[in-house]
């Protein structure tokens, strides 16, 4: 590799970096503008939005910062196995979540 | 002995050893912090209605501490492109800042649990609940003896549900007032801390298994920086790769803020 090529792949680094970081502000200034609005009654409409957003900003990370969307199969392969034990994990526990044995619940 | 496939691809994996084995770490890292945010899922819907504070964290420090994250991952992918194109001055500049905005992040993350732990809830012996941070107490203060006085900068709330949501208008108009109270007219009292209740809990334990990975990765990448970089005279292709895996292992400590933040201080 040149020292022209080399100058140029650090360059289009910084700037897919700035666009990364300048994404990154606007969603996050979106998470807490929405944390602080009114929208729906209660929190569940909130918390499904702002969740929505943080996921948008693990894609940037994930996929750009670490690589993820040009990794190799097994790469892949691995993070499917992981997903879905934590699909599972996260499953259980909100379907277990009211499942109080009787004569425990205290509300 | 020669450990095998450092910079070479596996043929067989299609990578080189140490990244499949940093992805293998990360997909346990995943389920660790996965029963984590379990637990604060079953905490939270589990909760009676209005036992489930809002408001509670500072917002603006919690900001900055996402952005300062973000940054660090960006100098981080930057310090391993630096290597790879050749610019071992600029991957030093790089991983410096790295290493500057993690121990920023942390400094914001000991004041802030310094602020809970300085932070006191009296229920009183009239039903009235005093809420501050601590100012002072009187040399012979002693809660078990009922002697002395404690004073703090807070409020008296009649009821304890006005603790729990700092956003309400009710909230954000209480006049807060140095409070002295005498250890006769204490019924409890007990800082923020994890003890306090399961957000608390939930809040020390998500967010101190955090700093610990800060604090770990900041190691690292400080023995990258400083004497394990000998190794770039004389295996810079292997040393690239090094900062490749410190490197995922940090944007997944990024990854994991990017859930914390709105999890625990926007909702």
């Amino acid at each position: 590799m040149s020292q022209t090529e080399q100058a140029v792949s650090l360059k289009n680094y910084i700037r897919l970096c700035a666009v990364v970081f300048l994404i990154v502000l606007c969603t996050t200034s979106a998470m807490i503008a929405t944390s602080f609005s009114h929208i729906g009654e209660g929190w569940t409409l909130k918390v499904a939005i702002i969740l929505a957003i943080a996921t948008v900003n693990a894609f940037l990370v994930a996929g750009y910062l670490m690589h993820l969307l040009s990794e190799k199969k097994l790469v892949y392969t691995v993070l499917a196995f992981t997903v879905f034990f934590v699909i599972g994990l996260m499953g259980l526990t909100i379907w277990a979540a009211h499942a109080f044995p009787p004569g425990t619940a205290s509300h | 002995m020669d450990i095998p496939y450092t910079v070479q691809i596996r043929p067989d994996t299609g990578i080189y050893n140490a990244k499949l084995g940093v992805w293998l770490f990360l997909a346990s890292e995943v389920m660790l912090f996965g029963g984590l945010f379990s637990a604060y899922v079953l905490l939270r819907v589990g909760a009676a209605p209005g036992g489930w504070p809002h408001g509670w964290l500072n917002v603006t420090l919690g900001t900055i501490n996402t952005l300062l994250l973000a940054l660090s991952a960006i100098t981080t992918l930057l310090a391993w492109a630096a290597c790879k194109a050749r610019e071992f001055g600029k991957f030093k500049f790089f991983h410096a800042c790295t290493i500057l905005l993690a121990l920023t992040f942390l400094g914001i993350k000991s004041y802030e649990y310094h602020d809970k732990l300085n932070h006191y809830e009296i229920q009183l012996t009239n039903g009235k609940f005093a809420d501050g941070h601590f100012v002072t107490e009187s040399k012979n203060f002693d809660l078990a003896k009922k002697t002395g006085t404690i004073t703090i900068h807070g409020h008296i709330v009649e009821d304890h549900k006005e603790l729990m949501d700092l956003r309400t208008p009710e909230a954000q108009a209480a006049k807060h007032e140095e409070i002295t109270v005498a250890a006769t007219d204490i019924k409890k009292m007990g800082n923020y801390g994890p003890r306090h209740n399961t957000f608390t809990a939930i809040y020390f334990t998500l967010t101190g298994l955090h700093a610990l990975h800060i604090l770990g990765g900041t190691l690292v990448i400080f023995y990258f920086w400083g004497p394990g970089s000998r190794m770039w005279k004389t295996d810079p292709e292997r040393f690239t790769n090094r900062i490749e895996v410190s490197g995922l292992f940090w944007h997944f400590v990024d990854l994991v803020w990017i859930f914390l933040f709105p999890v625990l201080y926007l909702t």
